[in-house]
């Protein structure tokens, strides 16, 4: 179609206006794509299954990992010990909302008198982010009832979720400092020029818009947390993984780990697709204002 | 004799070695509208934030009525509420409409009750023409609506003086004249405007007095007839013969 002939079509009507031509190959092109990509999945998937089903030790494999009879034996107790998951994430991750932030703005604190405590949050972060968790948990859990103090509990599952406090709040601070630093500072001339102390530019401009845009990282050190609750079977208390490994130790089948890897991760899917959901939102409304 | 609204005296500035107010002096009487232009680097932007305590100064004195800025100890929230800043790239909360941008200091600085705020905001924001975008966020509005409501969230402060840095540089040309019109009615309703710009012929209407800036000192001032008319000093001359072509 001819140059002037488009610009009259443009002025006809209102509707946006594409070349039909330009429309069809498009349209070519993106089913040429979906067939491409439906093919390569199919031909990677057999390709696959044949490969392990075919392999010399199958057979044994799937006895022990695969057993049909264990895998609906082992549901009810592995669920109710997921509760137990639940509970520890739950608490744990508003603790580490609170502890996190505070950390964040101590870090970044300028005032003299805070000196000491933002020589003690530098070398919190070091402690916790350099330990691998599973140690910082079996040290609490192991370590701390030993000392036989009064007045202080002995329940492993505490001091497992103490551990994981400490572990990941060194973390979200990170995040929650990055995001601060990342707000232009323009934003906190703009707000102390109308007279808002440093406290409230912080309070009413600088951190709702950092926590905004942290959002999407902060629940994926949550999905992970989540998970990293089955560190804590190593002191004994019976959660998920805990529950599996009872009924591995006594039937000698691996079925009831599969079982408690699929609560997991269906533990998990839901937070992902919702950061997922949250950080395409975000991502829209950026190209939006920047028109 | 009319009292001083603001006194810059022999103020010195640097950013690490490079020295950009080297000795300043100026003042203005309340009412006022003064101009400052010269070439970027010349310092224009670096003194409007000296004089609202947003840059710590070097040397000299800067007082805002009987507030004296440049104090390491001055109560620099005070005089903030009493200096309204505008800034070239509007600076609005993106996170927070129209009507909270502009209520926002009027309640936490201020301590007016929310209903209060909120009714001389609408009142504010309609004699601007922003009536109808009260409940928008910002980045839905054009660039010359963001600084109309920048402007508009300065004056709900209630300030006795007004600085405008720059305010239509980041305009596209044909927003320009929407903000001008703003400062243009700020000025018939008395209020004393402290103005850096690049727009020649605003800075010679609405003027009662320009200054012309260079390498951090006030090198030629005087009424705009004078001064675009028959600027004395050789640089003024040249400055503003490169920019009126």
């Amino acid at each position: 179609m001819s140059t002037a002939s488009a610009a009259a079509a443009v002025t006809e009507t209102a509707q946006p206006y594409v070349d039909p031509e330009r429309r069809e190959r498009r349209a070519r092109k993106s089913r040429r794509n979906a067939i491409v990509a439906t093919a390569s999945t199919i031909l990677f998937f057999v390709v696959v299954s044949v490969a392990v089903l075919n392999s010399p030790g199958w057979p044994s494999v799937q006895d022990a990992f695969f057993n049909p009879a264990y895998f609906w034996s082992s549901w009810p107790s592995i669920l109710s010990a997921l509760l137990v998951n639940i509970k520890m994430f739950l608490i744990a991750e508003v603790a580490i909302l609170i502890l996190g932030m505070a950390l964040a703005l101590i870090r970044l604190s300028k005032s003299p008198t805070l000196m000491p405590l933002r020589i003690v949050g530098t070398v919190y972060t070091d402690v916790f982010r350099g330990t691998p968790t599973l140690l910082v948990v079996l040290l609490l859990g192991f370590g701390i009832p030993a000392l036989n103090l009064q007045g202080v509990p002995t329940d492993p599952l505490i001091w497992g979720t103490v551990a994981l406090i400490l572990s990941y709040t060194a973390y979200v601070a990170e995040v929650f400092r990055a995001g601060i630093a990342s707000i232009h500072p323009s934003q906190r001339a703009a707000a102390q020029s109308l007279g808002l102390s440093t406290t409230q530019a912080n309070r009413y401009v600088v951190l709702p818009q950092a926590v905004r845009r942290v959002i999407p990282p902060l629940l994926n050190d949550f999905v992970s947390l989540q998970k990293d609750t089955a560190l804590v079977s190593v002191l004994g208390p019976i959660e998920a993984l805990r529950a599996a490994q009872i009924i591995v130790y006594s039937k000698f089948n691996y079925t009831p780990y599969i079982v408690a890897a699929i609560c997991f991760i269906a533990l998990t899917i839901p937070l992902a697709r919702f950061t997922d959901w949250l950080t395409a939102r975000q991502e829209a409304q950026r190209s939006m204002g920047s028109r | 004799m009319v009292s001083d609204i603001l006194r810059v005296d022999s103020v010195h500035k640097a950013f690490g070695d490079n020295a950009v107010l080297r000795g300043i002096t100026m003042s203005m009487t309340k009412h006022e509208v003064v101009v400052l232009i010269g070439a970027s680097g010349s310092g224009k932007s670096t003194l409007l934030k000296c004089i609202n305590g947003l840059e710590p100064i070097d040397a000299g004195l800067i007082v805002v009525d009987d507030l004296e800025v440049s104090d390491d100890d001055a109560d620099l929230d005070a005089v903030r509420q009493k200096v309204g800043l505008v800034f070239q790239s509007f600076n609005l909360f993106p996170h927070m409409t129209v009507l909270e941008n502009v209520t926002l200091a009027p309640v936490k600085v201020a301590g007016l009750q929310k209903t209060q705020a909120q009714e001389r905001a609408r009142e504010l924001l309609g004699r601007f023409g922003l009536g109808e975008k009260t409940n928008e966020y910002p980045d839905r509005l054009s660039g010359g609506q963001q600084q109309r409501v920048a402007i508009v969230r300065a004056l709900a402060m209630q300030p006795d003086l007004m600085l405008f840095d720059e305010v239509t540089s980041a305009l596209d040309p044909e927003l320009v004249g929407e903000v001008l019109d703003v400062i243009r009615d700020l000025k018939d309703s008395g209020m004393t405007i402290l103005m850096a710009t690049h727009e020649m012929g605003f800075a010679r209407e609405v003027s009662d007095r320009v200054c012309f800036l260079h390498q951090g000192q006030v090198l030629e001032s005087g009424p705009p007839e004078q001064l675009f008319g028959d600027p004395q000093q050789p640089r003024t001359r040249e400055f503003l013969a490169r920019l009126l072509g």
